[in-house]
């Protein structure tokens, strides 16, 4: 591995931006795409981590020119280092995990788009910066030709995607249609005035959960329009800069619209860099350059012990990279799991003082942040008046209080002067806090006794201009903190033992894959499945997308799990009751109506979904109408209803996108598309007709609906106002539609007809009320956060897989079952949980047991129960309680409460702030 | 070679974006050594240049 200097001792750099000040080069700002500029010593945004400068070494003056070197002169932390050499290392590491992204697609490839001459198309991610408020216009709606803001916007989708003849990618880059009516919606909310924007697309791929709900608001509510035409060139007129597009609509007329700017939705692409490393560590690619993966072990690659994740597996979005991210963390975690802990320290530290029976023995730091404290606030004037202040027995002021010496005279000055409360007036809690209080343990205090004064973000920051009064007010913060500092007490952080085992419910594709990645690490799981046998829905597919034979696949699975000495099943099982915590749950489990109780540390929900019965299109009445996966078990027993037929026809979106079920089911495109083409390779001369309203083979699924069609099978869309007609007649099945592009009703005699009927969540509000689980208006479970929390429920220690979250294939229910695993193997690997010590508690004296708290809090913490003498009270669940406060709000008592943050703690700042 | 000595106890994730530090986040919180390599001089990788993201209009930063 080579490191790159940094030029930047990151040790010693305080972020202050004195350097990037300083440097008189300016260079093009990668971050914002171009749009703006950056110094050659930089950041690469405000919020960065590591928040540290970097020196460019290619833009840079002193190492193109050998003179200059103003940011080194001027670096208050003396963290220049011009002479920093790279380095070579060589990392000895047990499993490689490859995540390193996509790049977008360069639309320079588009000549017709013109994207380098002309100034007011932009690529999508350029329009993000635009959008952004610490982008090139800071949040303003402008162009770049002239900084106006526009009154019509266009995007052209597909841009490098779902194109062989402009460029070669054949697949569907997953993300651009949902970002297209994402950043049209920000638009129009950003916009002055009433925003024009219009969306031109093939097929709308709004598939995942809750996306086309968004694209129907998008199209309903806030009236962005979409234009299904794909543009075939940009023009510009050259006077105004505006563009000019041309397109047919789909009545077959010209049309002609001018836009103030277009954006390209482009696609996602592996770079030759990557290209290069893959070649390096040895994994092969795909056609498509995306790491080669097949559908039931999605994150492997093809050499043992390196794993992919993220948009390099395929184009992918945030939730699906992140559940990949920790599939991977899991299959590492398996083949090490020998390893666990060998390479890692627990960090120790000295006992805890005692200091309840000690008067307040105040410190307090005064920082002056470089300049951005001490050069507006008068920081030795406040020192001084911190010494006036009742309880405070030292103080002192530094350049940097965070900085590394600092935090050891810190624990010498808590120690020698015998202080029991810490105060740093300085910046944000939000980012040092942590810090100070990994001092204060270091020093023998507990955690708690620290509170910090943000005379920076609050104060210099926002009154850089009116300087003494700035210094009035870092007075009237520090004496507030002090004051606080007088009452706050050491709280306890209760550690709980961790029992390391898992409850799964659900014996499906999930329920197995989580099961085996928890039981390959070396943790014993639990599978407690509703039906006779394992399997779930995969029981009835035939082939996954890629051609694999799903019996195969998952008979093997099926024998893994049986044979694995730390997987116990239970079949025809059911949950009867459950309680407990992270670490510690306790379950009861019927089975042949006997109850067994087990111990477990977490929970994985993997209890999948169940296909939609029709009650249209003659489905239940003529034997010949099936269900896609009644289609799946006939087409594997060569039933003569599929073996016979001499035309087929698929029906997309039965039950699906709906008014009354408005999600997309996400697998149906595809599998329509699979089947078709098994049934056009078992008999070539049968004539096979997909009826759909959008084609969603998204990613590299695209590849097969091309291939559908070059072999002729023939594709007619429909929308819900014209829904096929579908009749008995003479011997066949009639199916009557219009065809948008003929704009004729046409007529298909089909002696099989299959139904490409929804996925629909079960009857989960068992097993939601149980675990104090939410479930989305859809009926399916609904995890922590959309995008970055995609298996974690809000309560901790319960975990999300398959389709129980939402439809998905095979791979993603595989590779969200591995990351369940993963993560509850986070919680599992640990001998004990330590609790925060700001948790809440209720007073039962006070409580009234109403259980307003029970309903307020968002972790499911607060229970009510029966005390011995009757009386109902709420009761917190240290372990699952975030501090949040919530229950204190709403607490009509004022029985609820949070510790650190008690009323007479809250109040001394304000009665603080209103003496000075 | 010995294939059966016990593997190394360490993990390295390649790209320090959304996938790479979640995947070091599950490693490290259970126990292996982790590193963590980003080519350029700050992890987040392409979600920090978005503005907000779908389908929740959450800030992406």
């Amino acid at each position: 591995m080579l490191k790159h200097p940094r030029f930047v001792d990151m040790d010693k750099c305080i972020a202050c931006g004195t350097c990037a000040e300083k440097c008189p080069r300016k260079v093009d700002d990668e971050y914002n795409e171009g749009l703006a500029k950056r110094k050659a010593a930089y950041v690469p945004y405000a919020q960065a981590v590591p928040l540290k400068f970097a020196i460019d070494k290619d833009n840079c003056i002193y190492f193109q020119k050998g003179k200059c070197r103003a940011c080194e002169k001027f670096c208050p932390a003396g963290a220049i280092n011009f002479e920093e050499k790279e380095e070579r290392l060589t990392l000895n590491v047990g499993a490689l995990i490859v995540a390193p992204g996509f790049e977008e697609f360069d639309p320079v490839q588009y000549d017709t788009y013109n994207y380098t001459s002309f100034a007011n198309v932009v690529t999508s991610t350029e329009f993000e910066r635009i959008l952004s408020s610490t982008g090139p216009y800071q949040g303003h709606l402008a162009r770049p030709s002239d900084n106006k803001a526009p009154q019509k916007i266009a995007w052209l989708q597909c841009v490098g995607s779902r194109d062989v003849n402009r460029c070669d990618n054949p697949y569907c880059s997953s993300v651009c249609c949902m970002y297209a009516v994402k950043e049209a919606v920000i638009a129009k909310e950003h916009s002055d005035v009433e925003l024009d924007t219009a969306v031109f697309f093939m097929d709308m791929r709004t598939y995942g959960k809750d996306f086309e709900k968004y694209y129907n608001r998008a199209k309903d509510e806030q009236g962005v329009r979409f234009i299904r035409s794909r543009i075939h060139s940009i023009e510009e007129d050259p006077e105004t800069k505006d563009l000019i597009l041309q397109y047919v609509d789909e009545k077959g007329l010209l049309q002609t619209e001018i836009f103030d700017l277009v954006v390209l939705s482009v696609g996602l692409t592996t770079p030759k860099s990557l290209i290069d490393l893959s070649e390096k560590i040895g994994i092969e690619l795909d056609e498509d350059n995306f790491a080669q993966t097949i559908c039931f072990r999605p994150v492997e690659t093809s050499k043992p012990g390196v794993y992919v994740c993220g948009a390099f597996q395929e184009p992918k979005d945030i939730p699906y990279s992140v559940m990949e991210a920790s599939a991977a963390a899991c299959e590492a975690k398996a083949t090490l799991a020998e390893a666990r802990g060998t390479l890692v320290k627990e960090k120790t530290y000295p006992p805890e003082r005692d200091v309840s029976s000690e008067p307040a023995r105040i410190g307090v730091f005064v920082c002056n942040c470089g300049t951005n404290i001490g050069g507006i606030v008068n920081v030795p004037e406040v020192a001084e008046y911190a010494r006036t202040l009742p309880g405070v027995v030292y103080v002192e002021e530094n350049l940097f209080t965070c900085s590394q010496d600092t935090q050891d005279k810190m624990k010498e000055v808590i120690q020698r002067e015998n202080l029991n409360r810490v105060v740093v007036a300085a910046c944000t809690p939000r980012t040092h806090e942590p810090l100070f209080q990994e001092t204060l343990r270091d020093a023998g205090l507990n955690k708690y006794l620290f509170e910090m004064a943000n005379i920076r973000n609050q104060c210099s920051w926002v009154h850089s201009k009116e300087k003494e009064a700035a210094t009035t007010k870092a007075k009237d913060l520090v004496r507030m903190a002090v004051a606080r500092a007088q009452l706050i007490r050491p709280l306890p952080q209760p550690t709980i033992s961790v029992e390391p085992k898992a409850l799964i419910i659900g014996g499906g594709i999930s329920g197995m894959a989580a099961a085996l990645g928890l039981a390959e690490q070396g943790f014993k799981a639990y599978i407690v499945e509703q039906s006779e046998q394992l399997g779930g829905n995969a029981l009835m597919l035939a082939e996954t997308w890629r051609g694999d034979q799903v019996a195969a696949q998952l008979g093997e699975m099926i024998m893994q799990v049986k044979e694995h000495p730390l997987i116990e099943v239970f079949t025809g099982a059911t949950i009867k009751e459950s309680s407990g915590f992270i670490g510690n749950f306790k379950t009861v489990i019927t089975q042949d109506g006997k109850d067994s109780e087990v111990e477990h540390g977490a929970v994985i929900i993997a209890v999948g979904a169940e296909e939609y019965k029709p009650n249209e299109y003659l489905y239940g009445q003529d034997q010949r109408v099936m269900t896609h996966l009644e289609f799946d078990s006939a087409f594997k027993q060569t039933d003569e209803r599929i073996k016979g037929a001499k035309t087929a026809v698929f029906i997309q979106c039965v039950g699906s996108r709906i008014p009354e079920r408005p999600y997309c089911s996400k697998v149906c495109c595809t599998h329509s598309i699979r089947s078709a083409l098994a049934l056009k390779e078992m008999n070539p001369d049968m004539d096979v007709f997909v009826l759909y309203r959008d084609i969603r083979t998204y990613g590299q699924r695209e590849k097969i609906y091309r291939k559908a069609r070059s072999k002729g099978i023939v594709f007619i869309r429909y929308d819900l106002d014209n829904k096929p007609q579908v009749l008995q007649e003479g011997e066949g099945i009639s199916i009557e539609c219009l065809d948008p592009i003929l704009d004729r009703k046409i007529k298909i005699q089909a002696d099989l007809l299959v139904l490409a009927s929804a996925i629909v969540p079960r009857n989960n509000e068992h097993i939601a009320q149980l675990f104090k689980l939410s479930l989305n208006e859809d009926g399916f479970f609904m995890e922590a956060h959309a995008k970055l929390r995609p298996v974690d429920f809000a309560t901790d220690g319960i975990f999300l897989a398959g389709m129980a979250h939402y439809p998905k294939p095979i791979e993603e229910s595989i590779a969200q079952a591995k990351a369940a695993a993963s993560r509850a193997s986070v919680a599992l690997a640990k001998d004990q949980i330590t609790v925060e010590g700001v948790v809440s508690h209720v007073n039962e004296v006070m409580c009234r047991g109403c259980g307003k708290c029970v309903e307020a809090c968002p972790f499911g913490a607060v229970n009510l129960v029966e005390r011995e003498d009757g009386k109902t009270v709420a009761r917190v669940q240290e372990a699952l309680c975030k501090g949040c406060g919530a229950c204190a709000v709403v607490c009509p008592t004022g029985a609820a409460t949070v510790f650190h943050f008690e009323d007479a703690e809250v109040l001394t700042m304000v009665e603080a702030a209103l003496k000075g | 070679m010995n294939t059966k000595s016990s593997p190394v106890g360490s993990v390295c994730v390649i790209g320090g974006g959304i996938a790479g530090m979640q995947s070091a986040l599950d490693l490290a919180d259970a126990g292996y050594f982790v590193y963590l390599i980003e080519k350029t001089p700050a992890i987040g990788g392409v979600m920090a240049q978005l503005d907000k993201t779908f389908p929740t209009n959450d800030c992406a930063m």
